[in-house]
């Protein structure tokens, strides 16, 4: 194999290994069926709601009982944050209520975070932002 | 024969009980035993102990609520009528543990809401509580596996995986009823 049909080939892997690893929002639905005895979408619950969650204060959700941990974690909620919360809670915020160990797989995290993205623009969380 | 096809609850229920050998209340009454001993000395109970059992009794609580939303609903027939109840009865036995748990621990246990802000105006059939519950038992199965590792005190950890064991039949029944395969995968997670 000559080395243009190398590189070529070289990169039509790399690209299907992007693909393959790229968020999936359908499957992010799934892995949030674990956060469903606490959280909901548009309602505070036992946690709070997550619309709205991209871009906001952590503890900042108005009526919403917080841990004094997390009020005071200065934590603003992004991809990133979120991966990091998620992967071990109690470690990134040591007295959270969330008292759950996290969710250990990095795909699954990144699958909930672009679920969780995606849903904060449904009609669902529109009507949630204007209650 | 599934006790959601059996015509008299009573044998329903008894079928049901029967087959899925839960004998919480038994079971509670040891594990509260145990925590009288752990209360006694440290145990190796943390504050955290006392926060995780409180986030499960908030849970719990919600639960209880919502099988009642259900029940008043008017969806549910009287067989499933019959579960949603006992159901809801292990669902107080786990919030009366839990409750005295944190107390024993000298936490404060948390009340439950003055009301819950669950999505009642989507209920329209049998088949939408029941599916509105099996999402809440698969997320407490969730919610109560992500918290055995993190207790403290091991007593409390298997105490966790007892109610674990009970939710989960709870969501394998309530997929059974809606016609899904009542345990889709090996593991939990």
């Amino acid at each position: 194999m000559n080395l243009g049909r190398w590189l070529l080939a070289a990169g039509a892997l790399a690209a299907g290994a992007q693909a393959l690893a790229a968020p999936d929002a359908v499957r992010g639905e799934q892995v949030y069926a674990r956060c469903l005895a606490c959280h909901a979408l548009a309602v505070d619950r036992v946690g709070p709601r997550h619309c709205g969650l991209f871009g906001r204060l952590a503890g900042s959700v108005p009526g919403f009982s917080y841990s004094q941990a997390m009020k005071k974690s200065k934590i603003i909620w992004n991809d990133k944050t979120l991966d990091r919360f998620l992967a071990k809670p109690l470690a990134v915020v040591p007295g959270t209520a969330m008292t759950y160990d996290g969710v250990p797989d990095p795909k699954d995290r990144a699958d909930l975070i672009a679920y969780l993205r995606q849903a904060d623009g449904t009609p669902a969380c529109s009507a949630a932002s204007r209650r | 024969m599934s006790f959601f096809q059996m015509t008299s609850p009573v044998a329903a229920r008894r079928m049901f009980l029967g087959r899925s050998g839960l004998v919480l209340s038994g079971a509670a009454v040891a594990l509260l035993a145990g925590q009288d001993a752990l209360a006694a000395k440290t145990g190796g109970a943390t504050g955290n102990d006392v926060q995780i059992l409180n986030t499960a009794l908030a849970a719990e609580l919600e639960a209880i609520a919502a099988y009642q939303a259900g029940a008043e609903s008017k969806l549910l027939e009287k067989p499933v009528l019959d579960l949603a109840v006992t159901f809801q009865g292990h669902h107080k036995e786990h919030a009366e543990l839990l409750a005295k748990t944190v107390a024993k621990l000298g936490g404060k246990a948390v009340s439950a809401k003055a009301s819950y802000g669950f999505p009642l105006e989507s209920l329209k059939s049998q088949a939408d509580v029941l599916r509105f519950a099996a999402k809440l038992e698969q997320g407490a199965v969730s919610a109560y596996l992500g918290a055995v590792p993190l207790f403290g005190n091991r007593d409390l950890s298997k105490a966790a995986a007892s109610i674990l064991g009970d939710e989960a039949m709870h969501w394998a029944v309530l997929r059974q009823a809606l016609g899904e395969a009542p345990v889709p995968s090996a593991f939990m997670s």
